[in-house]
């Protein structure tokens, strides 16, 4: 049976149940805390740091953190929104982010966060990677130049069997998440959407699809990531 | 006292940006009362006449004209402000950073399928044309810039707001709809 704790987020009482990782407390108790590798239901891996907050005064990734009775989260601060922010900037730089001409744009989450941190330029230089595009699959479209390597299509994507359909290839730098070319082939319509869905970026495209919902309807064009979760 | 003066200018960009500062539509008469214009291809005065307050870029820097032009315009102007996407990052002309220039000046003039009459083979290599530059660079990478009004194109909205705040000094109004990045 599990039971119900008390904890703070930024001075406001908050109930959890025990083990409750503190992004899904938050959640339930209407705060918003951004995330980017996060996946509901997924197990949390931590990867991308977005989610830092204070916990009793000390950096903690907010995803991969069970809440325990009477901790002290500090979240909604400037210095860790700025630290996000430029967790986010980073991002934009060490890829190739033209996201004007992205299938992505406007139901991406590492945009939307951009838009909600106001990121007008990021505050480090333009790397401009060589990178590829790998569109052997039959289904889906791999673009390494927006892959943020959050591990989210490793995690959740998985044959009936549990195997990973993405890995890992090469290391360091040059580190891509590729499909693998036996396991991709079997690729059923559901999974490869599943898996575009997935991606919070554009880096896994379906094929021959694109630019579906027009400017002004896709899900952050009116309002910032998160409201959802605030508004409850 | 003397109105604010505003000059801009187009580098590696497509002139949607300038479009988009006339898409504030009737608001440019109150534009005419409140700023005076200088160097711009709105009113095609093509030298400065004189210093100016704020500088409005459109487009990157892809080209040695480019970057004459922005240094240019850092010199004339006491604010510059990188208008758009591809003066922020480079933008779509940057898309070319990871193919070599011989590569690219081959594609345009010798293999592309749109190549039709190049019999002897020419890629245009006068003195008079501007040396492309090895990449496309974002203007903050070349010169210091103040203040940045992403989009592609940033919205009348946003180039209005800007424009009101930079001129009175007042704070900038930023509604969530109005920063995007296309
Ligand atoms: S993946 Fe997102 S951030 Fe990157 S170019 Fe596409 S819309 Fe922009
Ligand atoms: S392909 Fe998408 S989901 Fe997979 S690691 Fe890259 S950004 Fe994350």
């Amino acid at each position: 049976m599990s039971t119900l704790i008390k904890f703070k987020i930024d001075g406001v009482e908050c109930m959890a149940e025990t083990g409750a990782y503190v992004v899904e407390a938050a959640v339930e108790n209407g705060i918003f805390i951004p995330t980017l590798c996060n996946i509901k239901g997924v197990k949390p891996r931590g990867s991308c740091r977005v989610c830092t907050v204070l916990v009793n005064g000390r950096p903690m990734s907010a995803c991969t953190t069970p809440v325990a009775s009477g901790m002290e989260v500090e979240n909604n601060i400037a210095e860790l929104n700025d630290i996000r922010k430029a967790i986010i900037e980073a991002l934009f730089v060490e890829g190739n982010h033209f996201c004007p001409s992205c299938e992505k744009s406007g139901n991406c989450e590492l945009q939307a966060l951009a838009y909600r941190f106001q990121m007008m330029v990021p505050r480090f230089p333009f790397d401009f990677p060589v990178r590829d595009i790998d569109a052997s699959n039959p289904k889906i479209i791999k673009d390494h130049n927006r892959c943020i390597l959050c591990k989210r299509c490793i995690r959740a994507i998985k044959t009936e069997d549990g195997k990973s359909v993405f890995a890992f290839k090469k290391r360091g730098r040059q580190l891509e998440i590729n499909v693998d070319p036996d396991l991709g082939e079997l690729f059923t319509d559901e999974l490869a959407a599943k898996a575009a869905e997935i991606c919070p970026v554009g880096a896994i495209l379906l094929r021959e699809k694109g630019y579906e919902i027009p400017i002004g309807q896709r899900k952050f064009d009116k309002e910032p990531i998160g409201s959802d979760i605030e508004k409850k | 006292m003397s109105k604010p003066i505003v000059a801009t200018t187009s580098l590696a960009g497509c002139f949607g940006c300038h479009m988009s500062i006339l898409d504030i539509d009737e608001r440019i008469l109150d534009l005419i009362e409140l700023v005076e214009f200088n160097k711009s291809p709105i009113d095609d005065i093509k030298e400065f006449t004189k210093m100016c307050d704020i500088g409005l870029i459109e487009g990157g820097c892809c080209n040695s004209e480019n970057i004459h032009v922005l240094k240019d315009f850092r010199k004339n102007c006491k604010i510059l402000v990188s208008l758009g996407e591809c003066a922020i990052m480079g933008g779509l002309p940057a898309l070319r950073n990871g193919i070599p220039i011989k590569e690219c000046l081959e594609e345009a003039y010798l293999n592309g399928p749109s190549v039709r009459e190049n019999k002897k083979r020419i890629i245009p290599n006068d003195d008079e044309l501007p040396m492309l530059l090895d990449k496309v660079y974002p203007c903050h990478e070349i010169v210091k810039i103040d203040y940045y009004l992403p989009g592609c194109p940033p919205s009348a909205e946003l180039i209005w707001n800007a424009l009101v705040a930079l001129v009175t000094g007042d704070e900038m109004k930023l509604p969530y709809e109005v920063v995007k990045f296309d």
